[in-house]
């Protein structure tokens, strides 16, 4: 019983750190419409910037200051600066020539990015896993640990945490501000909110913005737990069935998918295969392995019964 | 001047109707159809070992991806219905063409083809049932679950590979008209002239299925699906009819992949999903909706490595290593740049291309 216990907690937490990634992904879509498949790699950028500036490696700043660390309480700040200028950047030179185009050819689009990004990522700082020091909490909760006897990592319930705030102030800045409203308007239609004085430029900067800073916090998170590597950019593949399963258009649907998936994930990968040994007498060898699947086909079966994921806006359409 | 209607009358219903209406066209694209079935063989025929990098690296890889890109191009750009799931149905195909060649060693070549697509259309079509309910991207991460889950399957149950140590599956010697086909001793002219030849027929079949009935009431799905339905056009049998025909493409292009191009496959290490991003790929910039598109494209996706390969690593003497990564960075411009140049692919370009052609050498 325990041990189920400590299977859905752990799944329940693995389950916030894949929202984190999916929010990224709701924040695009919902602003421009836009597939943002970037969102892993982003998250990637992200932790290799704050790594680089933090150990001195950052290319430009050993120009000015050769083997300068920045401590944490700047580095961050400066981290949240670059993806800012990354926005800039990827609105000035791509989204700019992009507006009234194909959603699929917007989507090839932030491919041709998550290209660039991870390309430029191996040649600034290497391919080699790099371990992220911001004096997070870590290791597994004394108090659970002695009173309970439950292994909790602490550094899941801090990433939890991180994930209320950051969905609170998000759901807000959509619901509640001008800025929130005007973002929709364009996801809505890119030439009608031209056409009452929404600046499209402006509203990209911001969520490319918003997007590039959920991905640090993404990757500050994942990167604390398993290392900056290579295979982070490919949680991005985790978050897309939290995605579906919660509606593209949803930010708390964002954070319940991902609750659901993690749990469902966890406790498939433990029981299924010992389940299905007793009942039919498979080998339960095989059905190790199948986290890489299961989170697609789990929504899938939710997606025949609610098109648009659990909480995404209803699709009404028209001729 | 050259290159115009004017001149080219039409007395009967048939040659109104003919895939290349201009006598000019017809001319350039039979000269193609030489060049690839007559004249490279032959090259190749005399041209011995040396020619078996050009065959290996570019020609194999060419006409087997543009058959893929051309199964991808009837789903994506003519029925709308976006997959990613096009790495896995490869997979399929090829160890269908495992299984089958394995079992019954004696069947012709062409039959174990034909075989391994009708399993593959079989396999996509199961997996296209959810598009009757869901559209989009929502449609493109549940064809994820089916670039997985086979992946996963084909990893995992012994049976696929028949049960040896490995995991891998080998293709076995077959021979075709009495020269060697597959297998390490496979013939590489004839290699490459049965690849040709099975492309060229199935484009040729492919771009008469989208002229007709049945490609226009893909494209009607495709530009408003409700319409569609509403002026007599079956959503169910269309969408499912297109899954069906894309796989089978799909399926004989893994075919032809593990059997006469790699020889040798792993589901998770041939056809991962960077394949279906690859595939993808060649027929946005090729051109979404069109034949010649899917054939562009496949030549852009194949020779660009080669090209960026031969430049840093021969011309500028980079190291291998890093200039694998200047390679993705490339890769990933040159995306965002036709993207941006022209979102309509190559064969827009070609259709801009033919239109000044008309009035050139006088425009005025």
């Amino acid at each position: 019983m325990m041990f189920l216990l400590e299977t859905v907690i752990s799944g329940l937490m693995t389950g916030v750190m894949y929202s984190l990634v999916a929010l990224g992904f709701v924040l695009i879509f919902k602003a421009s419409g836009m597939f943002n498949f970037a969102q892993g790699v982003l998250a990637l950028f992200a932790g290799l910037t704050l790594h680089g500036l933090m150990t001195g490696t950052m290319p430009f700043t050993h120009v000015v200051y050769p083997e300068y660390a920045m401590p944490v309480w700047l580095a961050i700040p400066a981290t949240i600066g670059v993806m800012i200028l990354l926005a800039v950047v990827w609105e000035r030179l791509v989204m700019r020539y992009m507006v009234n185009q194909a959603d699929i050819i917007l989507f090839m689009s932030t491919l041709g990015l998550a290209f660039i990004l991870e390309g430029m990522g191996d040649i600034i700082w290497g391919s080699d896993v790099k371990v992220l020091k911001l004096g997070l909490p870590e290791g597994a909760s004394d108090f659970l640990l002695t009173n309970f006897n439950l292994y909790v990592d602490k550094l899941e319930v801090f990433a939890g945490i991180v994930a209320i705030v950051l969905v609170t102030v998000l759901a807000i800045f959509f619901n509640k501000t001008r800025m929130g409203r005007a973002l929709r308007a364009v996801a809505d239609d890119h030439q009608a909110a031209m056409s009452v004085g929404i600046s499209l430029r402006a509203i990209w900067v911001t969520v490319w913005s918003v997007a590039g800073i959920v991905a640090l916090v993404a990757g500050v998170m994942w990167g604390a737990k398993s290392g900056i590597q290579f295979s982070l950019s490919l949680i991005a593949l985790k978050a897309l069935p939290v995605l579906i399963l919660g509606g593209f258009t949803s930010i708390p649907g964002a954070i319940v998918g991902g609750l659901i998936i993690g749990v469902g994930e966890k406790l498939a990968e433990i029981y299924t295969g010992d389940l299905l040994n007793a009942a039919f007498g498979w080998d339960a060898g095989i059905f190790k392995a199948m986290e890489n699947w299961f989170a697609y086909m789990l929504a899938l079966v939710f997606l025949l019964f609610r098109p648009q994921g659990l909480f995404g806006d209803k699709i009404i359409e028209r001729i | 001047m050259f290159y115009r209607e004017s001149g080219d009358f039409k007395t009967t219903y048939t040659s109104d109707q003919a895939i290349f209406p201009l006598a000019q066209d017809r001319w350039f694209v039979r000269a193609v159809v030489v060049l690839a079935l007559v004249v490279v063989p032959i090259a190749l025929y005399f041209g011995g070992s040396g020619s078996s990098y050009w065959v290996n690296t570019f020609l194999l890889p060419f006409f087997i991806y543009s058959l893929a890109a051309i199964g991808l191009n009837i789903l994506v750009g003519y029925c709308g219905q976006i997959s990613l799931g096009t790495g896995a149905f490869l997979a399929v195909g090829a160890y269908g063409y495992y299984k089958l060649t394995t079992s019954f060693p004696e069947i012709n070549f062409f039959i174990l083809l034909i075989g391994s697509g009708v399993v593959t259309a079989a396999v996509g079509m199961l997996f296209g049932l959810p598009s009757l309910r869901i559209k989009g991207f929502y449609l493109a991460v549940a064809t994820l679950a089916a670039q997985f889950f086979i992946i996963w399957l084909f990893y995992k149950v012994p049976w696929f590979y028949n049960n040896n140590a490995t995991g891998q599956i080998t293709v076995p010697p077959r021979e075709l008209f009495g020269l060697m086909l597959t297998g390490p001793a496979g013939v590489l002219w004839f290699k490459y002239l049965v690849t040709a030849a099975v492309v060229i027929l199935a484009a040729l079949i492919a771009k008469n299925l989208v002229r007709g009935r049945i490609g226009r009431s893909w494209m009607a799905i495709r530009d408003m699906d409700i319409a569609a339905e509403l002026i007599g056009v079956r959503p169910m049998r269309t969408k499912l009819l297109a899954f069906g025909v894309s796989s089978f493409y799909i399926g004989i292009a893994g075919a032809l992949m593990f059997s006469v191009y790699l020889g040798a496959a792993e589901s998770g290490e041939t056809f991962g999903i960077q394949q279906s991003f690859d595939i993808l790929f060649m027929i946005i910039i090729g051109g979404l909706g069109t034949i010649l598109g899917s054939f562009l494209g496949a030549a852009f996706i194949v020779l660009l490595p080669i090209v960026l390969e031969l430049l840093l690593v021969n011309g500028v003497g980079l190291n291998t290593g890093f200039a694998e990564h200047v390679k993705v960075v490339t890769l990933g411009v040159l995306i965002l740049v036709f993207l941006i140049a022209e979102p309509h692919g190559f064969a827009r370009l070609w259709e801009i291309t033919k239109e000044k052609l008309r009035l050139w050498p006088f425009p005025h």
